[in-house]
């Protein structure tokens, strides 16, 4: 059994099991991702490290609050959904996406932060496995938990319907 | 060569994975980390009849070592904002670019020149996020629209609007002289000299600030970045030249192999301006 730590809090989805530092099962992978140390994980170490992390849901959760006091319900619902349609506009996950229409519906085409200098994800100097990329996305899609990591044919023959993955590929 | 523990492309923005090392480590060293490089400043500003008044010294210290002896610590923000920084050398100056791109960006949407209120409002908002961690003290002023404006920003987001201020370590000592001859309304003369006594008292005064003084006078009809404005007395005479001769080594032997190169192609393109 997964044990939920505080660092599964810094993703904003269900801790998705068979992924992150421990592994299938909660065992240590220690091929993957190195030796561990609890301790490490248990905290997270910059006091900035889950505000930052969090830091656009929670301003998306204050705006939207403040438009359904004000408006009404149908203006935070048309811009979720404006939002929502606009995220699935991206390709796979191992290739670099442009957000075009998200930035659009954000504002921020028209403003320059720190997000856009520092550590630009197209400039990466790390590159992921694209296999293990696309079954993570997946996977955490499905939410579905206790999968046996990496998935196997046979899931994907017996029931495809299931692992469609619903990104558009036009940029 | 594809790594498998990356499942995620990479977030941008700041990054926290040495955090944990970086915090170890100042454990087991004793606590020696190193110190990153701070103005020591004294800045202050001042509201006068037409404008505003900035005003700094040069001096930019790390640890006891006087680090840079010309710093330029009044920032441009926009065509009439312009900004003074204390604190951390490198926040300041990040910071200062950040804002000064994303007014830019504003007024060229526009058309407008940006508000200093909006300015001080963005800076807000973005040390706020990171909690005090950007060590980046600010005097704003400038002209727009609704009049002369003279803020102050300090690194956890906190804003002040007043006439007169001052901040860096030196700031005790210039708001002294602030406090003493400041009167609402002043002359330019009058105010650029009020300003140049305030930096001085706290270069007097204050270790971390010293050499020449800056000072820039921003009006509706436009800017005067005068650099420097007054110039230490006390400066290097070095009695002794270190700069080498020609002839100080000897030169043993010369080898000169020409390059050979031959214009394959040339053509000229007319540019179309205008």
């Amino acid at each position: 059994m997964n044990t939920l730590d505080v660092r599964s809090q810094l993703k904003d989805s269900v801790p998705v099991a068979g992924f992150g530092p421990h592994g299938s099962y909660g065992l240590q992978d220690s091929l993957r991702t190195g030796f561990t140390s609890i301790k490490n994980e248990l905290i997270p170490s910059h006091s900035l490290e889950l505000s930052e992390k969090n830091f656009q849901v929670n301003q998306d959760k204050m705006n939207m609050s403040t438009l359904r006091n004000i408006q009404g319900i149908h203006a935070p619902l048309k811009l979720k959904m404006e939002l929502k349609a606009a995220t699935q506009i991206q390709r796979l996950p191992f290739l670099p996406s442009s957000h075009l229409a998200l930035d659009t519906l954000r504002g921020s085409d028209e403003t320059i932060g720190f997000d856009d200098i520092l550590n630009d994800p197209n400039q990466s100097e790390v590159m992921g496995e694209p296999h293990m990329m696309v079954e993570y996305k997946l996977v955490q899609r499905l939410r579905w938990r206790d999968t046996p990591f990496p998935i196997s044919m046979q899931m994907l023959i017996s029931c495809p319907q299931m692992f469609t993955l619903h990104t558009t590929c036009r940029e | 060569m594809a790594l498998s523990s990356v499942l995620q492309s990479p977030a941008p923005g700041f990054n926290f994975d040495n955090a944990a090392r970086n915090a170890a480590l100042g454990r087991n060293d004793g606590g020696h980390t190193p110190k990153p490089l701070k103005t020591g400043t004294t800045i202050a500003g001042v509201v006068f009849k037409d404008g505003v008044v900035l005003g700094a010294d040069t001096r930019a210290t790390s640890s006891e070592v006087v680090a840079d002896k010309a710093c330029a610590k009044i920032h441009y923000i926009s065509p009439n904002i312009y900004c003074c920084g204390a604190g951390t050398a490198a926040d300041t100056e990040k910071t200062t670019d950040l804002l000064s791109s994303n007014l830019t960006i504003f007024s060229l949407n526009s058309g407008r020149n940006p508000r200093v209120v909006m300015a001080a409002n963005i800076l807000q908002d973005m040390l706020y996020r990171y909690r005090g961690q950007i060590g980046a003290n600010l005097i704003l002023g400038g002209v727009d629209c609704t009049g002369n404006h003279l803020y102050k920003v300090g690194p956890y987001g906190s804003v002040d609007k007043t006439a007169y201020l001052s901040m860096g370590s030196g700031d005790l000592a210039a708001l002294g002289i602030l406090e003493d001859g400041f009167k609402p309304d002043l002359e330019m003369e009058q105010a650029k000299d009020l300003v140049r006594a305030a930096i001085q008292a706290g270069i007097m005064s204050d270790l971390g600030s010293g050499n020449n003084i800056d000072i820039c006078v921003i009006t509706r009809d436009g800017v005067d970045y005068i650099r420097p404005y007054q110039e230490s007395e006390f400066t290097d005479d070095r009695t002794i030249k270190y700069k080498y001769r020609p002839g100080t080594t000897r030169v043993l032997t010369e080898k000169v192999v020409p390059l050979k190169l031959e214009v394959v192609h040339e053509s000229v393109k007319k540019m179309v301006t205008g």
